[in-house]
């Protein structure tokens, strides 16, 4: 679209124009299902600075490679039809030339120019990036990937969530970036959220560092990007981008120890008494395994099993009686509890939020 | 080949015993047989290689779909990967330059016979083992399984915590086994050349695909290497205790990366360079013109292969390097992209003036120009690190390397089998056959992998055996899949086209395309000896000075 706005006004030719109208179109296709749906994974659909500068570089990179690819395109239809070889002509051989070191000398020389000023583009892009420091008010949090789900750990907040990502949103006056520290538990990763930033892999012994500074709140999506395993199609990620009020509401709650209640107390007898504590913790209460997600807040959380099924009643039964069901060759193991154990423990879930 | 069933024209080929002929084939050490038997054992992993992506696209048609599980669908797209570029594209090449290496530079044989065939015998082991894995991946343990770890087996995927069994120690010896057999074939080529040409034919007359193949060896020299010490690593770290790529004992999986990329990506250019060299010996024939510039191409050969070393760390700019390291394999592989432009502009500098003859070689060259041009430019785009934080690991650079792979590569394959076929054969391939299978093959193409950059930047991930519904990538996905069963369909019309004209095409003769290299000059298919007398030569177009006497090239080189 933006090519052919492009070719009428060769002369008026400005990328800012051709951002423009290439920022307006996506908008337009981005906004499809609005309202309380999440945000899609378009990486043409910016909502934060990091996103935005990629998304930036690559228009530009794709005006000038769109430009490489007509002009070598037409010259290669042009001697196709033009030299295509006819009745006529034929037991003839046509002119033997054997090169042209002025010619070899200008595609040489051209394509370098092109080089040079690709590079010089994406080089401010990449120091912008990667060499951003990290503001004081700066909300820091440590992803830990593991196979297949992720843990978020927000070191000043204490606290430790897992699957869905909580994160302020930075607007212009207030501006509040989230820089993530990236670590593995066990294979390589990478953290994909394509609406908000490129990917960064998770790789053990080699902690990696991103940010992001959405301005938009809402459940952006994403998933992990690097193959870890046999369920790394559904390490699905999501990160709720909310407004300050609301994500200091969400981090007091989070950091609330769980609440007995009364009619739980059959349901923590199952799940401490079986082998859910060795890998889960429900905080303020014996269990604190950490090879598996935090319980603590589970209600709290829209989505199961690294975002492979709605977190509802009939759900959790399924996952705890058999995740096979749900994520074949996830590393839960199947509990096998009777049908009353599991109703219970199933209650007692119910009241961690 | 030939046996009792067939009737064979009287006095034509000497009816042998099948058992005799067979033996004859095992113990082979004449360089165009073991051409042969390359290109033959690699069309037989094609044909596996290709039913496993068709298992992919079959499962990736809709979202949620449950025609494989995640296990199987890990499996299919491992072997997919390591089987198309080790024993399909690897071994089809150097059949190819086997076969013409020593034709074109006047030789009777390779300079190391039997080293060729040991090559070629430990080649086809390695995918042997490989596909043995299939049974006995797992070993004592029960039920056999394949490779599940993606064919870069990235640490400390590849490690034994993570995968036990031996499915992966069956990818591990496939790679190393082959690796050393891709060795013995590049110290071969590279001795052939340097010390087998004809009289008259110096370093500057060579054809261009001998020259082509000269850098290959040499970027095979310096690229298995490395993949070979690599795997020696992980057997050692697997079985004797080693750390070098265990995470859990301190081992880095970064070190993994840079040692399986620069393998990986001088690859690449070991796969893509002479497939340069079949386009620059069909486009000058069929323009009916000398090459454009040849000692350009050289030049721009040997640059691609200088830069194409420095240029790995690309594969791993999501990994955290720091912005120097990241600027500096964004510069590098961006200047790629110039030696690379020179010679698609030297191709087209070759058309430019010519009376092209639109033979089904030709047609698969156009299209290898067209599409290579594109490859050229989504690298490009990736190579702009920060474009390439949002498209690595996507279905955009799936799309990407399959336009490098199967748009480039394989295009210019097929390209040679049409341009070389009758010279291996003594028969034509069907033209008509030949274009239904260009047309098939070309539109199936461009259905799946012009459609596959889309999913990529819709925030597709690879390597995925299945994705949620609403994500915009349900009727990407199943227009990609409809494309590879047109492409697969395209594929039978090529083999059947391979079989029927073998025993039905037309006699090609010496020279059907009036062309201008010294494999033409002699019989099809060639006498054991090749050249009843050595050859002189005294340009880079030999049979066209014989053919133009009174215009020789020689007179102005």
């Amino acid at each position: 679209m933006s090519m052919l706005k492009m070719k009428s006004s060769m002369l008026r030719f400005s990328l800012r124009t051709i951002l423009l109208l290439f920022w307006s179109a996506m908008a337009v296709w981005a906004s499809e299902p609005k309202g309380s749906s999440p945000h899609g994974t378009n990486i043409f659909a910016p909502a934060s600075t990091p996103a935005k500068s990629i998304a930036d570089l690559s228009i530009f990179v794709l005006v000038i490679t769109g430009i490489i690819f007509v002009v070598v395109f037409a010259l290669l239809i042009y001697s196709v039809v033009k030299f295509r070889g006819r009745a006529k002509d034929a037991g003839r051989e046509p002119a033997q030339v054997y090169g042209s070191a002025q010619i070899e000398m200008a595609w040489t020389i051209i394509p370098i120019l092109i080089v040079v000023v690709l590079f010089l583009a994406t080089a401010r892009v990449i120091h912008a990036i990667q060499d951003a420091a990290e503001p004081a008010g700066a909300v820091e949090v440590t992803v830990i990937g593991h196979q297949y789900w992720w843990e978020f750990r927000y070191p000043r907040l204490g606290v430790v969530t897992a699957n869905e990502l909580h994160i302020p949103v930075s607007d212009a006056s207030h501006p509040t970036p989230t820089f993530l520290q990236l670590l593995s538990a066990d294979t390589d990763h990478s953290f994909w959220v394509p609406e908000l930033a490129g990917k960064t892999d998770l790789i053990p012994n080699h902690p990696n560092r991103m940010w992001m500074d959405p301005q938009r709140t809402g459940v952006f999506l994403g998933q992990c990007a690097q193959y870890c395993g046999t369920q790394h199609a559904k390490m699905l990620l999501r990160v709720s981008v909310d407004g300050p009020a609301e994500f200091a509401a969400w981090v007091r709650a989070q950091q609330k120890t769980s609440v007995e209640e009364a009619g739980a107390i059959a349901g923590r007898r199952v799940f401490e008494h079986n082998a859910c504590m060795n890998c889960h913790a429900v905080g303020g209460t014996p269990a604190d395994g950490r090879f598996g997600p935090d319980l603590t807040h589970l209600m709290s959380r829209a989505t199961i099993a690294a975002g492979a099924a709605e977190n509802t009643h009939d759900n959790l039964r399924l996952w705890i009686q058999n995740p096979s069901a749900i994520k074949p060759g996830s590393l839960m193991p199947a509990m096998k509890l009777s049908d009353a154990d599991l109703d219970a423990v199933v209650g007692y879930m119910e009241t961690l939020n | 080949m030939a046996s009792d069933a067939i009737t064979v024209p009287v006095g034509q080929i000497k009816a042998r015993p099948w058992v005799d002929e067979l033996h004859q084939w095992l113990t082979t050490v004449d360089h165009k047989r073991l051409g042969i038997l390359y290109i033959v054992s690699s069309l037989l992993f094609l044909g596996f290689g290709g039913v496993e992506a068709l298992v992919i696209r079959i499962q990736l048609m809709h979202s949620h779909n449950n025609f494989v599980s995640p296990e199987v669908f890990n499996r299919m797209f491992t072997m997919h990967g390591t089987t198309m570029i080790f024993f399909v594209a690897m071994p089809i090449l150097f059949g190819f330059a086997n076969y013409l290496v020593p034709l074109m530079i006047g030789a009777r044989d390779m300079a190391f016979p039997r080293l060729n065939a040991f090559s070629f015998w430990l080649s086809f082991l390695g995918g042997l083992l490989l596909y043995f894995s299939f049974l006995g991946g797992s070993g004592l343990y029960g039920a056999g399984s394949a490779p599940d770890v993606g064919w870069w087996s990235y640490a400390p995927l590849g490690a034994r915590a993570f995968s036990p069994g031996h499915s992966s120690d069956y990818w591990t010896l496939a790679l190393l086994v082959s690796g050393f057999g891709s060795i013995g074939t590049a110290i071969n080529i590279i001795a052939t050349i340097l010390c087998l040409r004809c009289p008259g034919m110096k370093i500057n007359r060579m054809p261009l695909l001998v020259w082509m193949n000269l850098v290959m060896a040499g970027m095979v020299l310096l690229a298995i290497t490395p993949l070979s010490a690599a795997q020696i690593m992980l057997l050692i770290d697997r079985y004797l205790g080693g750390h070098f790529f265990d995470t859990q004992a301190g081992g880095s999986a970064v070190l993994w990366m840079h040692f399986f990329w620069i393998f990986g990506h001088p690859e690449v250019y070991v796969l893509i360079i002479p497939c340069f060299a079949f386009m620059s010996e069909i486009i000058p024939v069929f323009s009916r013109k000398p090459i454009f510039g040849y000692p350009v191409m050289v030049a721009a050969t040997v640059c691609i292969a200088f830069v194409s070393m420095s240029v790995w760390a690309h594969h791993m700019f999501t990994i955290g390097m720091n912005s120097y390291a990241n600027s500096f394999f964004t510069l590098t592989t961006m200047a790629v992209g110039v030696p690379t432009g020179i010679k698609i502009f030297n191709w087209i500098g070759t058309m430019w003036g010519g009376r092209i003859q639109f033979k089904t070689p030709m047609l698969f060259s156009i299209a290898f120009l067209f599409q290579f041009l594109i490859a050229g430019l989504t690298g490009i785009m990736m190579a702009a690190s920060p474009f390439d934080w949002q498209l690595s690991l996507s279905y955009f650079v799936v799309a990407h390397f399959h336009y490098v792979i199967v748009g480039g590569i394989l295009f210019a394959l097929f390209a040679a089998f049409y341009y070389w076929y009758p010279k291996m054969t003594g028969r034509m391939l069907s033209e008509r056959l030949g274009k239904w299978h260009f047309w098939l093959f070309l539109i199936g193409f461009h259905l799946t992998f012009d459609v596959m950059h889309v999913p990529g930047v819709l925030g597709m991930p690879r390597r995925i055996y299945t994705y949620e519904p609403g994500r915009g990538w349900d009727t990407l996905n199943l227009i990609i899949s409809i494309g590879a069963f047109i492409q697969a369909l395209a594929i039978l019309v090529f083999v059947a086209n391979l079989v029927i004209s073998y025993f039905q095409g037309a006699r090609a003769g010496n020279d059907p395309w009036d062309a201008w290299t010294l494999e033409w000059s002699t019989s099809s298919p060639p006498p054991a000896y090749n050249f009843a007398t050595v050859p002189t030569v005294a340009s880079r177009r030999p049979l066209w000075d014989r053919k133009h006497p009174e215009d020789p090239d020689s007179r102005y080189e």
